[in-house]
């Protein structure tokens, strides 16, 4: 019976902790972008707030179903993606997810002090941490990509190749190559 | 940040003073009420002519419209001839829409439709809104004011203030007169488009990033010239035969200074005027002039059938075919590409190369 | 990702922590990697003969600056708002109303408030205030005005090459300021001092050399085009050899070299070839390639209008010196805007030349009576409207295709209407983007003006991200498979932008989708440009 009310308490809270979480993320941008980010509501005009919004609820309703690896990659990624890119240190891209720790110990304190759901919060917990893991996997995979993309540019300069073949006549060379 | 709007408002508070001890204490009407409009009014007609003289000084060496539609190319694709104009009626239709309807501005407001359902507007309209009331409720309040210069008063005029106080606030019976006297619904919008203009600049993230000084007081000053002259008509009224025995010997540079029937504030309203009109040239307040300059909106599309000149287009070093082909005749002979002169009728050529070559 | 290393307990303080609320004016430039491209190698520069060409580092202090280098900005910029209404009353009008705040791209991708246009435009304005003004000078910072300094100087160079000249700001402005304007006068000041990135300075030094952009060789050039002809022989059977610097040709042929160097750029190319040698076999169409014009593309609009000029002059010298009788132009961006607003100014009269008419279908290109180049999106739309293509655009009923306007055509030119019937005609499906991401108000592909290198590859994906996340709109929504373009910067900046943001979309040039559809005389194919079976044919392809 306690899970059933556990989840009522859990989705009447939803609002109001996606509402501090979201806060959480977008304030780690400077804060004249922030307000931007949380108030403009168009997911063309504004892809980087709107995609990080739809995905934390995304998430915070898998925290308590089943947190299903793939379903929290699916809404997680889009976020981390938008962050790995930014100006932001891994712990910076990553770290909001563990700022939903303090937000439910805030938002819930009654219950918790209650010791009614000790084994529910003690079990989000840990699904916490694993949603930080995760985010740290997606930010590395983000990362190589990135770094990966790189390294495409420079080789695919067929350029290097024609150089090398001599092919190609550089502004400084004295005359063109043999 | 709050200081850019702190100096401004102190800014505009010390002029309030200024002109109120100036006129109420000091006596100083004649400063007040004649020699400083004129002042202002040289200071603005010399700096707005200066400053278009200085803006048509500079050349406009390239057709740079920014294209907003489809271009007039071949005869069956419909052209967008106002946002892509080609010929200079349209150019002139675009900049009417843009000047009388600030089309740009109303293209910033778009619908939206978030999570899926819910309608929303955004922000951008109410920008649109509040600059068309701003402009069109002052232009109002302006034409209204030409009944203190002009005598008799222009039928016009009469039939714009009927217009403007439409909404009468009054109850007129044959023995008494309650309410306010024909409402002038243009003050009104003024002041709370100025009230808006200055709230979004302090809510709104980004302007309130990107909002300067400058931007603050002309919205301060012209809050106070529209709140001193509501206050006049309708709270402390002033004896509109005295202003207007002021204002008509102003326009006919026979000034007077009548003895009564004028307070300090309308003298303060006067002063807010002048600075305004003084510092209209020199500010960004000249956008209302150089709106008709601006070569992404003044220019048409048209920059391949006809050729644009520029003024000051002189002659640049190029590296011509003929260098080119001298650096790489022997490989293109060697691919098969026709060349225009083969290697032995200009043999010096590849000797200084070679020699070149042969010196490194 | 951010330079910094955070110490373990700095590391969940830093969470909580919102920057300072500085004014921008009093937030020095950081200059981050991954947001910059590199300085121009002096080689470059000096081949150019541009001013102070020496190697330096834009992550040094010192940036070895000539010792006047402000007055030459000075000089500099009192010069250009003389010569540049634009610059003058862009400079003097602005109210600060906000429209332009988010409208651009790098800043609803990167977050950085001072890539805001109108912020970007005060980075020059605050200068010119305290230089030009009287305003300014008696103000000071109160009047938004502050001296020119080495702190400033870098901010300049850092935002200057974070704008892609997209000019999406200028349509939302109730003055059309155009930024593309600002940073191109911007970039013209700090080239004064040899402060290019090497992205543009190379290019441009190669293009002024050999011709084009990557300094390929008159042979090398016509070698890759060689390959593409092997290429399309072993798909279809065909020989479609083009002719290089033929005189006395009807029209010369100019476009990127992007296409014939780069994936998939290169399927463009070989659409062009597809299609002229379709043209020549049935209507006699006579058409030259040039090794010495062998650029359309022009990175020295990214540098200064006097280099944009030198390299444009090639178009015109290689028309006369061909006589051809007109001048068609490839698939691009930049070079569009060049052509249609500048190269006639520039470079013209080409009164050598005669009035562009179409050799198969006799139309009158009116629009180009004067600069007498037409874009091959008119050429090709013109063709098919007379039906003079058979076309067969079940074809790529395997591809899902969107439409991307590059900036340049959709904000410079108004080419909007041509592409869209062209791949409505050569594809069954074909899907828009949401309306306020198309046409006039299309997104940068995040990599236009200079800006596609590889060290700057997230301010190239952040810069993309409007882009890429209208394309995964219609790709989740339409299972939209193909992002089609007229440009060879997009093609060249696409495919990683799609790879990190939307992996399963692929980047199509138009006239690669034009060939795959085109039936070739005689010709035997079972596979599309890539090699990949055409639909209805996969037994066959694999035999």
């Amino acid at each position: 019976m306690a899970t059933m009310i556990f989840e009522t308490l859990i989705a009447k809270k939803k609002a109001a902790i996606i509402k501090k979480w979201f806060g959480e993320v977008v304030d780690s941008y400077p804060a004249d972008t922030s307000k931007f980010l949380k108030k403009q509501k168009d997911p063309f005009s504004n892809p980087v707030g709107q995609t990080t919004l739809h995905g934390l609820e995304a998430i915070y309703d898998e925290l308590f179903k089943g947190m299903d690896r793939e379903i929290i990659i699916s809404f997680l990624d889009p976020i981390i993606r938008i962050r790995a890119i930014q100006n932001f240190t891994p712990s910076q891209a990553t770290g909001f997810t563990f700022a939903l720790k303090k937000i439910i110990d805030d938002q819930l304190k009654k219950e918790i002090l209650s010791k009614q759901y000790t084994a529910q919060f003690s079990q989000l917990r840990t699904r916490i941490d694993e949603l930080g893991l995760i985010a740290f996997d997606i930010y590395m995979s983000c990362r190589e990509k990135v770094l990966q993309l790189k390294a495409n540019e420079a080789r695919n300069q067929t350029y290097s190749a024609f150089k090398r073949a001599g092919l190609i006549v550089e502004p400084g060379d004295s005359r063109a190559g043999e | 940040m709050n200081q850019k709007y702190i100096y401004s408002l102190i800014a505009v508070l010390a002029l309030f003073l200024i002109a109120y001890v100036g006129s109420e204490a000091a006596g100083l009407q004649i400063l007040f009420g004649i020699i400083l409009p004129y002042l202002a009014i040289i200071a603005f007609l010399g700096g707005f002519i200066v400053r278009i003289l200085d803006w048509a000084g500079s050349s406009v060496p390239f057709a740079i419209p920014t294209t907003c539609g489809q271009q007039k190319s071949l005869p069956w694709i419909k052209p967008n001839a106002i946002d892509n104009p080609t010929s200079t009626g349209a150019v002139v239709l675009r900049m009417f829409f843009e000047i009388v309807f600030f089309r740009s501005l109303f293209r910033n407001t778009r619908m939206g439709i978030s999570n899926g359902s819910r309608v929303f507007y955004k922000w951008e309209i109410f920008l649109w809104i509040g600059s068309l009331a701003f402009h069109y409720s002052f232009l109002t309040v302006i034409l209204r004011h030409l009944r203190f210069f002009i005598e008799p008063v222009p039928s016009a005029i009469i039939l714009l203030e009927n217009i403007d106080s439409f909404f009468k606030l009054e109850f007129i019976t044959h023995i008494f007169q309650i309410g306010l006297p024909g409402f002038y619904l243009s003050g009104l919008i003024l002041l709370a488009a100025v009230t808006y203009l200055f709230l979004r600049r302090i809510f709104i993230p980004q302007v309130k990033y990107i909002s300067l000084a400058a931007d603050f007081f002309p919205l301060f000053l012209i809050f106070g010239i529209a709140f001193s002259g509501i206050l006049m008509r309708y709270v402390i009224k002033v004896d509109i035969t005295a202003v207007k025995e002021l204002t008509m010997g102003f326009i006919t540079f026979h000034p007077v200074v009548p003895k009564e029937g004028i307070s300090g504030i309308f003298y303060v309203h006067l002063f807010f005027v002048a600075i305004l009109l003084a510092y209209f040239p020199f500010s960004k307040l000249m956008h209302m002039a150089g709106v008709f300059l601006s070569p992404t909106r003044n220019m048409a599309n048209n920059t391949r059938a006809v050729r644009h000149i520029n003024p000051w287009n002189y002659p640049v070093p190029v590296h011509t075919y003929e260098e080119y082909e001298d650096e790489f005749r022997e490989k293109m002979i060697d691919a098969g590409l026709p060349v225009d002169k083969m290697p032995d009728e200009k043999p010096e050529e590849i000797t200084a190369d070679q020699k070149k070559e042969g010196k490194e | 990702m951010s330079d910094e290393l955070l110490k373990p307990d700095e590391l969940f303080a830093k969470i909580d922590h919102r920057p300072p609320k500085t004014d921008w004016m009093s937030t020095p430039v950081q200059i981050r990697k991954g947001m910059y491209c590199y300085a121009s190698n002096y080689k470059s520069v000096e081949y150019l003969g541009l001013p102070n060409a020496r190697p330096w580092n834009p992550l040094d202090d010192d940036w070895k600056l000539p010792e006047n280098w402000q007055e030459i900005i000075h000089q500099g910029f009192k010069e250009r708002l003389e010569k540049f209404r634009s610059f003058k009353i862009f400079m003097d009008i602005c109210v600060r109303c906000g429209a332009c705040a988010d409208k651009c791209h790098f800043f609803i991708g990167t977050g950085d408030p001072k890539n805001m246009p109108v912020i970007r435009a005060e980075l020059l304005r605050s200068v010119y205030r305290n230089d030009f003004t009287r305003m300014g000078k008696i103000l000071g910072k109160i009047g938004g005005a502050r001296p020119m300094g080495l702190d400033v100087l870098k901010e300049w160079w850092y935002y200057m090459f974070q704008c892609t000249e997209c000019r999406r700001c200028s349509v939302f402005c109730p003055y059309g300021i155009d930024t593309a304007e600002i940073t191109i006068m911007g970039r013209e000041l700090l080239n004064l001092i040899g402060l290019n990135i090497d992205w543009i300075a190379t290019p441009v030094a190669n293009c002024y050399r050999t011709g084009n952009h990557l300094g390929i060789q008159p042979h090398a050039f016509k070698g890759m085009l060689d390959f593409f002809v092997e290429d399309v022989e072993d798909l279809s059977g065909i020989n479609v050899e083009p002719v290089y610097n033929k005189k006395g040709a009807d029209i010369l042929f100019i476009t990127p070299s992007g296409d014939v160097f780069a994936d998939p750029g290169t399927y463009t190319c070989m659409g062009y070839l597809i299609l002229f040698h379709y043209l020549k076999e049935k209507y006699g169409l006579d058409i030259t390639w040039s090794t010495y014009a062998s650029e359309g593309g022009n990175f020295g609009f990214f540098t200064s209008h006097e280099t944009m000029k030198r390299l444009n002059a090639k178009m015109y010298m290689e028309a006369k010196r061909l006589g051809v009788k007109w001048i068609l132009g490839g698939e691009c961006g930049h070079m569009w805007r060049v052509i249609n607003q500048y190269m006639d100014t520039v470079n013209g009269p080409a009164d050598f030349l005669e009035e562009p008419v179409s050799p198969i279908t006799g139309t009158k290109f009116e629009n180009a009576k004067s600069t007498k180049m037409v874009h091959i999106a008119e050429f090709t739309a013109d063709l098919i409207k007379h039906d003079k293509l058979d076309l067969d655009p079940g074809r790529n009923d395997n591809l899902k295709v969107t439409y991307h306007d590059s900036c340049n055509p959709a904000r410079g030119m108004g080419l909007l209407e041509e592409p869209r019937y062209i791949i409505k005609k050569v594809c069954n499906n074909f899907y828009e983007m949401p309306a306020n991401t198309i046409r006039e108000q299309t997104f940068c592909c995040g990599g236009g003006a200079g800006l596609n290198a590889g060290e700057d590859m997230e301010l190239r994906m952040a810069g993309g991200l409007p882009r890429a996340n209208a394309v995964k709109y219609v790709h989740d929504k339409y299972g939209v498979n193909v992002l089609s373009c007229i440009c060879a910067v997009d093609r060249a900046v696409f495919p990683a932008l799609m790879e990190y943001w939307v992996p399963e979309v692929e980047v199509y040039g138009m006239h690669e989708l034009v060939a795959n559809a085109l039936i070739l005389p005689g010709e035997k194919r079972t596979t599309d440009l890539r090699g990949e079976p055409l639909p209805g044919m996969e037994d066959k392809a694999d035999e």
